[in-house]
């Protein structure tokens, strides 16, 4: 093929541009991983969270997350009898320190660990303009941060509450299932940080991944199930009022 | 408040502008008063687009007098529009990604086919059509710097022939035709933004790009007409009254439409009292009662829409009409941003738990201050004054008299 030099000059640009599109949607993984081997999701098992706040503080050294914002927290639902519609719920900036001592009552308590649910229909990914946030093959709902414009249409899509702008890159930011260590063969700062096994990183591509039975044995719930999301955090025994 | 917060069956705890429980992430607003201006432009520019084309495409000739003001008025607005979004972006170096690498799924990726689409295919080429034969005779007549732009303007098109001019008459009628369709696109899209968000059921409406249609024309013809009135004025001119009496009709039938579209909304809210009603109830009358109940409702639609209602019912003297076209314009057009303001800061208020608000703090002197918003908002009308300047609407302007003769 003879390529001249001023046919050359128009192509460059629009293969630059091809490549970055290309590239877009990407996501960074590690040696021997393959993206096509996994379904990434997670189990919260709601009994066993004691509130402890272990797993917000290891996400926030972890993942370097900005004072005031969360990847992931914990709230504390307080539900009478009479009002299960309108529980009182608290986060004190996001359970990261625990929670304050509760008086005896005949209410019920309980706390919800909440986090990206990792959507495989996600909104948020649905929405961005130009498709800096993605659904990676492994099912990890990523954000490319060097191509994100930082409009917050994402933020504004998630049912869930879980995506902010991060007040100095100024892209939106997210749990990414901690997508560096689970790419290693690690699991998430927060499971491993957690006292009680509240929290556990699943594979259901993996045959051998205990969820398969739990998920066969166990009443299993989503988030806000009719916003049909396709979400892939699977709470165990979740109270209908949790929100 | 004390009602209301019993009305919830607990006790609301006020912190930091935040009662009851938001989740953490959703405690500042992510859209500012930037973004309740984007829609409110955009709108002006689709409403004044619409007039136009009463004149071109429907043979409406009473409203002609404002024809070449309204393109104008569109024009000056529409080159501010992206301002305000540009703005607001995290990364607005980034922005031309959308043109690139547009993401197919996603509405807001249109944002920049759509504003060129109508920019340059419809607006500007409009415009040119309808000036060329202007143009060409002030690049003639002018001097110095002047005579270089409007010779540039031209486009090397200098044939002024009535056969020229007659082709740049059809022309013009089929870039209209397909600009009605392309001011409804224009901002059917932006309620499209809003209303295709599941998870804000405060947005999550098929009704939203239809509102948005028709009070966008509202707010255009509105503005038109005090542009038109204003600048008339200014002229030391006599007001065309057959004028602006079908200026004001248009806007009465047209503010029906929106009226009962927002209250049909309103309406199967209400009697539907779905799982999100209680938390927007509640912010209806507390957080947004001002701006919702007060200016969008009673001040800026129920009001105007009396006093057009007057205007068509009962025989005033031109003066009395006049003063109440100017009051009912400036009311629907406060009242359209006050639905904006609703729509956009209204929709980040409440928590999507449902358990809890917060409150937006408008900043003075930041880029997505009260400061920034007051200066976009005034900059297209310094845009419009150097395009009047640049291209007088009303050269060939029908006189009044002549005028009341047509329609």
């Amino acid at each position: 093929m003879n390529l001249s030099r001023r046919h050359f000059l128009v192509l460059m640009p629009a293969a630059a541009i091809a490549w970055k599109a290309v590239l877009a949607g990407t996501p960074e993984q590690a040696e021997n991983y393959k993206l096509s081997e996994h379904w990434w999701g997670m189990l919260i098992d709601v009994p066993k969270c004691i509130g402890c706040g272990n797993c917000v503080r290891a996400c926030a050294a972890e993942n370097d997350v900005p004072e005031g914002y969360f990847r992931t927290w914990v709230e504390r639902y307080h539900v009478s009898d009479e009002n299960m519609t309108n529980p009182e719920v608290i986060s004190p900036d996001g359970g990261k320190e625990g929670f304050p001592v509760v008086k005896e009552d005949e209410k019920k308590y309980f706390f919800v660990p909440k986090m990206c649910n990792h959507c495989a229909d996600s909104p948020c990914t649905q929405v961005c303009p130009v498709g800096a946030t993605f659904v990676a093959p492994d099912g990890v709902v990523l954000i490319d941060q060097t191509y994100c414009l930082g409009c917050a249409y994402c933020v504004q899509a998630c049912p869930y509450g879980c995506r902010y702008i991060h007040p100095e890159k100024k892209v939106a930011d997210k749990c990414t299932l901690c997508y560096h260590r689970i790419t290693k063969g690690l699991t998430t700062a927060c499971c491993e940080s957690c006292p009680t096994g509240a929290r556990q990183l699943v594979d259901l591509k993996n045959p051998k991944d205990p969820i398969h039975e739990f998920l066969k044995t166990h009443s299993v719930q989503v988030l806000k199930p009719q916003m049909a999301t396709g979400a892939k955090a699977f709470y165990y025994e979740l109270d209908g009022s949790v929100r | 408040m004390c009602d209301l917060a019993m009305f919830l069956g607990e006790q609301v705890k006020i912190m930091n502008g935040v009662e009851g429980f938001m989740y953490p992430n959703e405690i500042g607003l992510q859209w500012s008063v930037l973004i309740v201006l984007y829609p409110f432009i955009t709108g002006l520019v689709a409403g004044a687009f619409i007039l136009a084309s009463l004149e071109r495409v429907f043979h409406v000739e009473a409203v002609k007098p404002t024809y070449r003001l309204a393109l104008l008025t569109a024009l000056s607005f529409l080159i501010v529009a992206p301002l305000p979004l540009q703005l607001h972006l995290g990364h607005p170096e980034r922005s031309p990604e959308m043109y690139f690498t547009p993401h197919s799924t996603s509405a807001m990726a249109m944002f920049g086919y759509v504003y060129l689409w109508y920019l340059m295919a419809v607006l500007v080429f409009e415009i040119w059509l309808d000036y060329r034969r202007d143009i060409v005779l002030l690049s003639r007549s002018s001097r110095g710097f002047l005579r270089v732009i409007y010779k540039v303007m031209t486009l090397g098109s200098d044939n002024i022939s009535p056969r020229s001019l007659h082709i740049d008459e059809k022309v013009g009628w089929i870039v209209t035709l397909i600009g009605i369709p392309s001011a409804f696109l224009l901002h059917g899209y932006v309620g499209f933004i809003f209303g295709s968000i599941k998870a804000n059921p405060w947005w999550s409406s098929p009704l939203m790009p239809v509102v948005f249609i028709f009070s966008a024309m509202v707010s255009g013809i509105a503005g038109v007409m005090l542009i038109y009135m204003a600048v008339t004025k200014l002229r030391k001119q006599a007001i065309d009254v057959h004028c602006v009496d079908s200026i004001a009709m248009y806007l009465f039938y047209i503010f029906i439409i929106d009226f009962s579209l927002e209250m049909l909304d309103l309406i199967h809210r209400i009697y539907e009292a779905g799982e999100s009603f209680r938390s927007l109830n509640f912010m209806v009358h507390t957080k947004l009662y001002f701006s919702h109940i007060v200016v969008q409702i009673i001040l800026g639609t129920v009001t105007p829409l009396a006093l057009l209602f007057i205007t068509q019912v009962v025989k005033l003297s031109e003066k009395v009409r006049k003063r109440i076209y100017v009051a009912s314009a400036c009311l629907a057009l406060m009242g359209i941003f006050a639905m904006r303001w609703n729509v956009v800061i209204g929709g980040q208020l409440f928590s999507k738990s449902f358990l809890g608000y917060t409150t937006y703090k408008m900043a003075l002197v930041t880029r997505e201050g009260s400061l920034v918003a007051v200066g976009l908002s005034i900059l297209p009308l310094f845009i419009l004054w150097a395009l009047i300047k640049l291209l007088p609407p009303w050269s060939t302007e029908h006189h009044p008299q002549q005028a009341a003769t047509g329609d």
